[in-house]
């Protein structure tokens, strides 16, 4: 089967196809045969992880070349190796729960197929990412899954904040791309080669100096940056909350946001051979992580702080994988990896629960904040408790599955007494605000009494996915308890086998840390022994600072956003005005320049012309005369001729030459005789000659 | 015959247009597409054989003469193609076919449009066949004579503005190369314009000579392209040219200057190539930043994708200046390609919604997607396409662009042009956004109706290529690799 694991990607992308050009007039059929390839893929995957457990996690590799450069082969394949098969299996199993409660949820929506075919796109693009077996290909189905996350955010795209919501998800996470592209260009300049085998063993032979590798480690972490929505760029996720709530569940919850922490586990070799990269991927995991769950903390939007809390628990994951390649890299043996992996497996399930959870809730009370929920226990049995159990499992209460994750989270801070304090502060905020949540809406008397009479449970349809969902986020996390011996540790362990042992102290510490997270928010809550309100009014300022959450979006407006459109109408006006400027003025001013020449041409150039032929004609009509064809005239002026020489000729004895005055006297004579003759003709023939000049 | 077949048919075409009566519109429309058809089909066979039979050497292939034409000048006529010319010559008959049914609209003298559309088909695909340089300046300038009428009276508001402007700015560039062509042509012993004999020989002109025909050749095929800062021609000519001419515009005419530059300025003059290849590359960088930041500012639609193909010939310019890299020079290719599909049927969409709602402003519109789902998809399709989404052609060559050149450009360089990756992605969404989702303005709108199947047929084949190239562009790779090759010989000398 593992052979034919291509196929689980493709049957969704099939689903994808029909359902836009063959079933979209036909909703039932349309999300039937959608659920139908999920359900095949996920048997598939099943499948294929008994493979890999059968092969003792042995990879598989098969691919085709995508490009045939000189240099070096961009190649399409696939790899199953245990990280492979485990995320095939949390991706079809959410995909799978999600779409069949989306029949229910999105009931009666004009665009209904066109969901299923979406949500069909977003699972292919999903299980592509997991199968690849390069990062040419991981980047590819990267940017797939942030094509469909956007088309799903803007599912309702009538609404402003939807629209607004999705491109805004689009454009930060693509700025993290951005890193993640200048690290593969590194890695294919460096390297040579994009697939996940030859990038490894070329890091571990060491043929990357090691700033260049820090760099491309960090480069690519940038990529996971901004799909598991880490500092600085988280700031789309909770806006994201804005799509269908079953999106929020698979896509920006369980699989597509944890593909930035797979991106770090399938890479971790990068992070072993960098310290320096590890810690950064470290301290923005943390960081990521106590930001986001103290805002967490005072959001009243249900889905919005199940959104913090998935950053939260994103950062999580992500600081255990930089401890891990922190600690590796100085030679220490660390959990980090396998927590952070197991994290993530255990993390989809109960927050996908929790999500879906969430959108029974609104289904039943048309809003989501939790200020008018209140008392929803007796209305919506199935939803409150299942809900519950995921909040147990959050908050990592024994045995729930999240408990063993979380523990191990915790205990990959060994060494770190800063980290682990800060994750032991995570934990206990985590738990407080998946409490102060559960008791503001199912417990307590409803605040909006006219939402609460029309509350009721959800159909069956919605209820039992939620129902299996629960089950794994109590069960799923046995696969990694510490007293097996071939537990999830040692599947997924990456170089050495980590052999992961029971610590009494830490898993008591984490439960009493949990539990007083509950307590207090039982006792604000549920008891009201403490007042919110008093706590707000004292620690006004701190609260008013997290409810805007850190003012990230308008920092971001303010010095990222604005700068650059400025700048784009700055561009805009100097092209429009200077370089074109520039070209019409050259335009401009060879009009001008050929008006002067023709001003020029026609009075300095043709002028002359024109004027040397007046001067002609004129000197015509006077010249005339002298041919005027009478023979006294003639000898007349033969005989001045006559006498005119003879002065001159008996000048000349005393003057010597002089031509000029000589030409001068002979021309004025001429006239004088035209003259002369003329009177003597009296005027005739006059004007008859006048225009003979052409 | 093949080849000459591709310049003859729509000139022929052409003729017969003009015979047909011309209140016959019907007739005229048909027989242009027929006559268009038949050279789109020749390109389509020979990129077949071509890909099988021919694309393992990089020698010319359906070579016709060179035949005497003006013996005493030594000019002939000298066709040939090889695989760089290949690629383009299936994108012109593609694009000029798809054009020509795209404009059955055109309701004003018709029979002189199609006539000119078949003139200008005949020009450009005999730019991208011509080898010999006397040859290849006709086609280079014939072409602007129909592409100025075509803009000129059949254009938008300022037509005559744009018409002039294209004409003046192309013809400032055509100096430039004349005068070059002059310079090898008397350098050359024996005086030849035979482009082949011609980059046999370019290499042994003195390094100042060189500098000066290539800055030449740059200047006048840069303004084709168009290269930072000679590009404001493209918008005003895009925006008022009629649909089908800004398709033609966007989809071949930009390429013949890049195609230029690989053909013949490149492997001409590899000296001064050497010493300005920096220089190319931040014009590049700038164009691509720059073309971004513009489109981003944009209120007309048309105009937003005329200034988003200068940010995308910038990534062109930029695989040209790392001419050592084959990768960067295939990735050159195909981004050529891609953006004239792509753009291609951005404009050929535009048209579209220009058709019904006679207004082409962003800001009008909005919640398009709700009233008209097939176009919006078709629409978020290319606008995906263009942004360089994964899985479309944009993306194959934008990738092996950069890392093509990541290889030999400067490195800070070439990360500064990974940023038009999101700067591309914010202006096309934010158009999306404005114009495809949030309300819808029923009154105003409501009257619009969905792209029609005559539409869809003319975009749809655009689609197919873009996401055929983005699945697996092997092929096309493979078809150009053993020219690319040759192509390296040549500039690395």
């Amino acid at each position: 089967m593992t052979k034919y694991a291509f196929l689980i990607p493709l049957l969704p992308l099939l689903a994808f196809v029909l359902i836009v050009f063959f079933f979209r007039w036909k909703e039932k059929l349309s999300s039937l045969f959608a659920i139908a390839m999920i359900i095949i893929s996920w048997v598939m995957s099943v499948m294929v992880l008994l493979e890999t457990i059968a092969r003792h996690g042995a990879p598989y590799e098969a691919f085709y070349q995508f490009i045939n450069l000189p240099k070096f082969i961009l190649e399409i394949g696939i790899l199953v190796d245990p990280l492979t098969a485990v995320m095939l299996m949390v991706v079809t199993t959410v995909g799978a729960c999600v779409e069949v409660y989306s029949i229910g949820y999105m009931h009666g929506d004009p665009r209904f197929s066109r969901f299923f075919a979406y949500l069909s796109l977003f699972l292919f693009s999903m299980l592509g990412l997991v199968v690849a077996n390069n990062f040419f290909m991981i980047f590819i189905f990267w940017e797939l899954v942030g094509l469909t996350s956007y088309l799903l955010i803007g599912f309702w795209f009538e609404k402003k904040s939807a629209a607004d919501a999705c491109k805004k998800a689009f454009i930060t996470t693509r700025v993290g791309d951005l890193g993640f592209l200048v690290g593969l260009f590194m890695m294919g300049f460096y390297l040579g080669t994009f697939n996940y085998g030859g990038v490894f063993e070329k890091v571990a032979a060491g043929v990357v100096p090691a700033g260049i590798l820090t760099l491309m480690a960090i480069f690519v972490f940038g990529g996971a940056v901004g799909k598991s929505a880490q500092f600085p760029l988280h700031v789309w996720l909770p806006d994201a909350m804005e799509g269908p709530t079953p999106v929020s569940a698979l896509i920006h919850a369980a699989t597509m946001v944890a593909a930035g922490v797979y991106l770090v586990a399938r890479s971790i070799t990068l992070y072993v051979g960098s310290t320096e990269a590890s810690l950064v991927v470290a301290v923005i995991g943390i960081v990521t992580s106590v930001m986001a769950a103290t805002i967490a903390l005072v959001q009243n939007d249900i889905k919005r702080v199940l959104a913090y809390s998935t950053i939260s628990q994103l950062g999580y994951m992500i600081m255990a994988l930089g401890l891990y390649g922190y600690d590796t890299s100085l030679g220490h043996h660390s959990a980090g990896f396998y927590a952070g992996t197991f994290h993530l497996m255990t993390h989809a399930f109960f927050k996908g629960l929790l999500f879906l959870g969430a959108g029974s809730v609104i289904h039943a009370v048309h809003t989501n904040d939790i200020q008018d929920m209140g008392g929803l226990l007796s209305k919506t049995k199935i939803t409150a408790y299942t809900f519950m159990i995921a909040s147990l499992s959050i908050s990592g209460i024994f045995p729930f599955s999240g408990f063993w994750s979380k523990d191990e989270v915790i205990a990959s801070t060994g060494g770190h007494p800063i980290f682990m304090f800060l994750t032991l502060v995570v934990a206990f905020m985590t738990a407080f605000y998946m409490w102060r949540l559960c008791f503001l809406t199912f417990f307590g008397k409803p605040r909006d009494q006219h939402r609460f009479e029309h509350a009721h449970e959800s159909p069956k349809v919605m209820t039992v996915p939620l129902m299996i969902l629960a089950f794994l986020s109590i069960f799923a996390g046995w696969v990694g308890l510490p007293w097996l011996s071939n537990g999830f540790s040692s599947f997924v362990f990456h170089g050495e086998a980590y052999k992961t042992e029971a610590s009494w102290l830490m898993m008591t510490i984490s439960t009493i840390v949990a539990g007083s997270g509950i307590v207090v928010a039982y006792l604000m809550y549920y008891k009201k022994v403490i007042s919110p309100e008093r706590m707000m009014e004292r620690f006004k300022p701190i609260y008013t600072l997290l409810y805007n959450k850190y003012y990230f979006d308008e920092l971001y407006q303010v010095g990222v956003l604005n700068p650059v459109m400025a700048f784009g109408r700055l561009m805009w006006k100097f092209d429009a005005k200077v370089i074109d400027g520039l070209v019409n003025f050259t335009g401009w001013f060879t009009i001008v320049w050929a008006d002067i020449q023709q001003w020029f041409d026609k009075w300095i150039i043709d002028g002359a012309v024109n004027g040397s032929g007046w001067l002609v004609r004129q000197g015509a009509n006077v010249l005339k005369f002298i041919q005027s064809g009478s023979m006294q005239f003639y000898a007349l002026f033969i005989l001045t001729g006559i006498v005119l020489f003879g002065i001159f000729k008996f000048e000349l004895v005393f003057i010597s030459y002089r031509w000029p005055t000589l030409s001068i006297i002979f021309i004025l004579s001429v006239v004088l005789l035209a003259g002369v003759s003329r009177m003597i003709q009296g005027g005739y023939e006059t004007n008859e000659n006048a225009e003979s000049e052409e | 015959m093949l080849l000459s077949s591709l310049i003859f048919v729509p000139l022929i075409g052409m003729i017969v247009v003009m015979l047909i009566p011309k209140d016959k519109f019907s007739t005229i429309r048909w027989t242009s597409t027929i006559f268009s058809m038949i050279p789109m089909f020749t390109s389509f066979w020979i990129t077949w054989d071509y890909f099988f039979n021919y694309s393992g050497s990089a020698a010319m292939a359906y070579v016709e003469g060179p035949f005497k034409w003006i013996p005493s000048l030594n000019v002939h006529y000298f066709l040939g193609v090889d695989g760089i010319s290949v690629p383009l010559l299936f994108l012109t008959g593609l694009l000029s076919t798809i054009s020509i049914v795209a404009s059955f609209g055109i309701n004003k003298r018709v029979k002189e449009y199609f006539a000119f559309f078949l003139l200008l088909e005949a020009s450009m695909m005999g730019v991208f066949v011509s080898l010999d340089f006397f040859l290849f300046y006709v086609f280079w300038e014939i072409m602007l004579v129909p592409m100025y009428f075509l803009i000129g009276i059949w254009g938008g508001p300022r037509k005559e503005y744009a018409a002039i402007k294209f004409f003046l700015y192309t013809l400032f560039g055509s100096i430039f190369m004349l005068v070059s062509i002059l310079i090898v042509y008397f350098t050359s012993q024996p005086h030849t314009l035979n482009i082949l004999t011609l980059i046999k020989q370019g290499s042994a002109l003195p390094y100042t000579l060189q500098m000066v025909c290539f800055i030449f050749f740059f200047i006048s095929f840069g303004v084709k392209v168009p290269i930072w800062p000679l590009h404001t021609w493209l918008p005003d000519a895009h925006v008022e040219a009629p649909t089908a001419v800004s398709v033609i515009l966007a989809g071949v005419l930009l390429k013949m200057g890049t195609y230029a530059m690989l053909r013949i300025s490149w492997p001409m003059f590899p000296k001064a190539l050497h010493s300005l290849s920096f220089w190319i590359a931040v014009i590049g960088v700038i164009a691509i930043i720059y073309g971004a930041l513009v489109s981003m500012a944009q209120k007309d639609l048309k105009k937003l994708v005329a200034y988003s193909s200068v940010s995308h010939m910038g990534y062109c310019m930029v695989a040209l200046a790392a001419y050592t890299s084959a990768t960067a020079i295939t990735g050159c290719m195909f981004q050529m390609v891609s953006h004239g599909l792509i753009t291609g049927a951005l404009f050929l969409l535009v048209g579209v919604l220009y058709d019904r709602a006679h207004t082409r402003e962003i800001a009008v519109f909005g919640g398009l997607s709700s009233k008209l789902p097939v176009y919006s998809g078709i629409m978020l399709l290319f606008s995906m396409a263009a942004l360089g989404l994964p899985g479309m052609s944009g993306f194959v060559s934008e990738f092996m662009i950069f890392i093509g050149s990541f290889g030999v450009l400067n490195k800070v360089l070439v990360s500064i042009a990974v940023l038009g990756v999101v700067l591309g992605a914010t202006y096309m969404l934010r158009m999306v956004q404005k114009v495809f989702l949030g309300e819808f303005n029923l009154e105003r709108w409501g009257g619009l109706t969905d792209i029609n199947l005559r539409e869809i047929i003319t975009v749809a084949p655009l689609a197919v290529l873009v996401i055929a190239i983005g699945v697996y562009p092997k092929p096309l790779a493979d078809l150009m690799s053993a020219t690319i090759q040759h192509f390296i010989t040549l500039v690395v000398r």
